[in-house]
């Protein structure tokens, strides 16, 4: 699993059959300091995220098991709201001598 | 597996239920001689690990499911199985 801030929504009229009504949202990777990691992504939205919401991800098979029916054509779901994180602050970037 | 750092716990109300009461951590990857490799992401911990432990991380969905005994519709794809006492490592 993996963290993703939410950056938009995707709508797609025409989507293959098990996609009917599910939610596709926009999605950045980023690290525990919200340092964006990857390229933005679609991922299919099981917790009724929004833009902006930092969220975690499960890639892989594993996405379309996060979804009701469990047989959909997806490899990304959000499967969690993060509220906080306790990790330590990002190490300052060495200075130019 | 992978063999990773803990960096701490991360906690959210809203989630699938199948995450319900897992405690979630960040986990950096490591190499074998404790530098971070590569990007970090989500497990849930299934060892009572803490923050700044060595760890191994199960990074794949059909272990984590035989291990988690929840049935074949599970969405979790990282847990971490272990806590690492030692490394040793050969010199090539």
């Amino acid at each position: 699993m993996y963290l993703g801030i939410v950056t938009g929504t995707v709508v797609a009229e025409r989507k293959a059959a098990g996609l009917e009504g599910k939610k596709l949202l926009l999605v950045q990777p980023v690290d525990e300091h919200r340092k964006p990691t990857g390229d933005v992504q679609a991922a299919v939205d099981t917790v009724q995220a929004g833009v902006g919401d930092l969220v975690y991800l499960v890639g892989s098979r594993e996405a379309a098991l996060a979804c009701d029916p469990w047989f959909v054509p997806v490899d990304a779901a959000i499967v969690g709201i993060v509220d906080g994180m306790d990790v330590p602050a990002p190490a300052p970037k060495p200075k130019k001598s | 597996m992978r063999c990773c750092r803990v960096v701490g716990p991360l906690w959210a109300a809203a989630k699938h239920p199948a995450f319900a009461g897992r405690p979630l951590f960040v986990v950096q990857p490591v190499d074998d001689k404790g530098a971070d490799a590569g990007a970090s992401f989500v497990a849930i911990d299934h060892v009572q690990a803490g923050v700044g432990d060595k760890v191994i991380v199960l990074t794949e969905g059909n272990g984590v499911r035989q291990i988690l005994k929840m049935g074949d519709i599970v969405p979790i794809r990282s847990v971490i199985v272990g806590i690492v006492d030692a490394i040793e490592s050969g010199t090539t």
